[in-house]
């Protein structure tokens, strides 16, 4: 009761958080709301029992990609003022159509799997990183191989371009 | 003939620098137990050596009368021409007929010399080993006649810092002030 | 949860929170004082016996400085960094055993916050959020020092995260679970069993990694006095900035903790089996808790007086080239001793 109580706060952080990240014209804001709606999203997580998720979820999106992304925009030094450009309406359209196009997707997919509310299944909750493991070496062993291969290639060109500058 | 000059290769070990690093790190350590050098300043005097040039003082004969006969040599060598004498006749029978009316010292402009100590013909003016005679205002900092003759009596012994270590310490009042 | 339970836990809570507190006042006279020593001055000796009220005076003086907010500061972030920084710098004790268990009213009570299954996960990550406050406190003071700070303190941290994560993999490797608790029951024995023995090389990279990750010298980058005038809380005043300083104890203390536990058996006493003892073998063991934590403390002195400060592009190429690769060998290592032994 109490938890689910708690459920409403956070999604409600969560969301708020994540329209004021694309609401905000400060770059900066808009980094620390997402960093703030990481976080709520690991607190739901965390309801859910689901300890390895939530605490990978701050370690790898909140510690390491978003202080990453603050990082460049501090270098850039986009901080002040409106460094962002204005959208025409084309464009602005277009994004929106995106968006819709996204959300219908994300929408039909979790209809069709387990429907809207899944409950979270027995061996995630008990076994902690075991299942984690075992399920990316055996179930989902080739995304998860290109995967790696991806962030390979990525890491590969960014060592070409940082090379041929100097 | 040619010299060779080795150039420095630095061997595996030192490209590991791990020893490079104990080795400071165990200087570090025994520094830790080497005695402190530190002088608890107001409790415990620093002792100049012989020959600090510190605040001045006008000697005295033995009987009291002083030694300066206003010939104004000091100020005259003095650099920072911080010495103003003003000389007017001796009040004493015998000998020496001029003396300072006046004789003020702005310690402010002084920068310690002893170009005055030198040029002095009657070895009068001295500077003595007193350093701590820090004040609050400029005009304190003016040091007069009766001043230097009172810097005198507390440093006639050689010994201003050595004896009056304890009793001298607690007060903060520079000889200067009375 | 039954009303004895929550008094423990809460009782817990707050002899954690006193503890580190406790120990950011003794880091900070211990600074001072073993600095002092190193470079055969004295130090505080003024205030109380050998002027060990110094930090309590060093805090009365913070909250009677004036709280400066300068004018063209963003001024939210400004007044969050601080906090930001120090609450997760507080937060990760909390998953660190800090002895075995003892028993009281007819239950079995763990000297530890919160027994968490993924505990060294948690400690990392939470380690990961603590450059926000650096970072925002450079961006928000509008100074160019500060936000060289900053940028430098960012770039450092996730450099040296991946090092750090990768040498603490091999030891979860050796463990077989991410519970601190797992961790330490392993290392459990004598001597040997420890895992500055067993991953010495890990051990090596993991210390390396948390001076970096704690900001102290030689990879105190983001203060660099010398050059940054005090980096990232250069215009911060009062108690925002004894903030930074607690947190930068704080810090300190957990990852000294941290390296005890993963590395030096934690609250273990070598050669000694602590539950046979009963109570006494409880309190045993917190002490040789805590007598490890402070050895490391002191090291961190130690070591902050004795080196230098490395150049930045030294500390990207010792970060990138030599531990991270490093630790991947080590991993490599461990992998290759763990399927050799399971093999037969």
């Amino acid at each position: 009761m109490s938890l689910s109580l708690l459920f409403y706060c956070v999604g409600g952080i969560a969301i708020g958080s994540a329209i004021f990240v694309v609401l905000n014209r400060n770059a900066v804001y808009s980094a620390i709301s997402l960093v703030l709606c990481f976080f709520s999203l690991a607190v739901i997580y965390l309801l859910l029992e689901a300890y390895v998720i939530a605490v990978l979820e701050i370690f790898i999106y909140a510690g390491a990609i978003m202080v990453l992304f603050l990082f460049v925009i501090m270098l850039l030094n986009l901080g002040r003022e409106d460094a962002l450009p204005n959208l025409n309406y084309l464009q602005r359209a277009t994004s929106l159509l995106l968006v819709l196009l996204f959300f219908v997707g994300i929408f039909l997919l979790m209809i069709g799997d387990q429907g809207l509310f899944p409950q979270p299944t027995e061996q995630f909750v008990a076994g902690g990183i075991y299942p984690l493991g075992e399920a990316l070496f055996s179930k989902y062993l080739l995304p998860f191989e290109v995967a790696s291969l991806l962030l390979l290639v990525a890491l590969i060109g960014t060592v070409y371009l940082a090379k041929r500058k100097v | 003939m040619a010299t060779i000059i080795k150039s420095y290769e630095p061997t595996f070990w030192d490209k590991l620098y791990l020893p490079a690093l104990m080795r400071g790190l165990i200087v570090t350590f025994r520094h830790f137990f080497r005695r402190n050098v530190t002088i608890q300043y107001p409790d415990q005097k620093h002792i100049p050596p012989e020959g600090y040039r510190g605040l001045h003082r006008l000697n005295k004969f033995p009987e009291g009368r002083i030694k300066c006969v206003a010939c104004e040599m000091c100020s005259a060598a003095c650099p920072a021409d911080c010495i103003h004498i003003i000389p007017g006749p001796s009040p004493w029978d015998g000998g020496k007929e001029r003396y300072p009316v006046r004789f003020d010292i702005d310690l402010l402009r002084c920068i310690f010399c002893g170009f005055c100590e030198m040029a002095c013909p009657e070895e009068a003016i001295e500077l003595t080993e007193i350093y701590d005679f820090s004040d609050y205002t400029r005009d304190d900092l003016v040091i007069d006649k009766e001043g230097l003759l009172e810097v005198y009596d507390l440093t006639k012994d050689q010994n201003y810092y050595t004896k009056n270590n304890l009793s001298k310490a607690s007060s903060v009042d520079t000889p200067i002030d009375t | 949860m039954d009303l004895l339970g929550f008094t423990i836990i809460v009782v817990k809570v707050l002899v954690v929170f006193a503890a580190t507190m406790l120990g950011v006042l003794v880091m900070i006279y211990a600074e001072r004082r073993v600095s002092a020593f190193m470079q055969d001055r004295v130090g505080p000796n003024r205030v109380g016996f050998k002027g060990v009220l110094q930090p309590i005076a060093d805090g009365i003086k913070f909250l009677m400085k004036e709280d400066l907010v300068p004018e063209r500061v963003d001024k939210p972030i400004f007044i969050l960094a601080p906090a930001i920084l120090l609450i997760p710098a507080l937060m990760t004790f909390a998953v660190i055993p800090f002895g075995s268990s003892i028993n009281l009213f007819g239950r079995e009570i763990a000297l530890q916050v919160a027994d968490v299954n993924v505990g060294i996960l948690y400690v990392l990550a939470l380690t990961s959020i603590s450059v926000y406050g650096i970072v925002l406190a450079g961006w928000s003071s509008n100074n160019k020092y500060s936000l060289l700070g900053g940028l430098r303190s960012s770039a450092q941290l996730i450099s040296y995260e991946l090092a750090m994560g990768l040498a603490v993999v091999s030891i979860i490797l050796l463990a077989g679970s991410l519970r601190l608790n797992d961790i330490i029951t392993d290392q459990q024995g004598s001597f040997l069993s420890w895992n500055i023995f067993r991953q010495p090389l890990a051990f090596l990279i993991f210390l390396i990694a948390v001076y970096a990750e704690t900001n102290r010298l030689p990879f105190d980058l983001s203060e660099a006095e010398q050059e940054l005038v005090g980096g990232y809380h250069t215009e911060y005043s009062s108690m925002k900035f004894a903030m930074f300083f607690m947190a930068e104890y704080a810090n300190m203390i957990t990852a000294a903790a941290l390296t005890v536990t993963l590395f030096f058996g934690g609250w273990d006493v070598p050669l000694l089996d602590e539950g046979s003892l009963g109570l006494f073998g409880a309190l045993l063991s917190v002490l040789s808790f805590i007598l490890k934590v402070a050895f490391f403390l002191f090291l961190f002195i130690w070591v902050r007086w004795t080196f230098p400060r490395f150049r930045y592009d030294q500390l990207m190429r010792l970060g990138w080239k030599v531990m991270l690769p490093l630790a991947l060998f080590n991993i490599f290592l461990t992998g290759g001793y763990l399927t050799i032994k399971a093999l037969g």
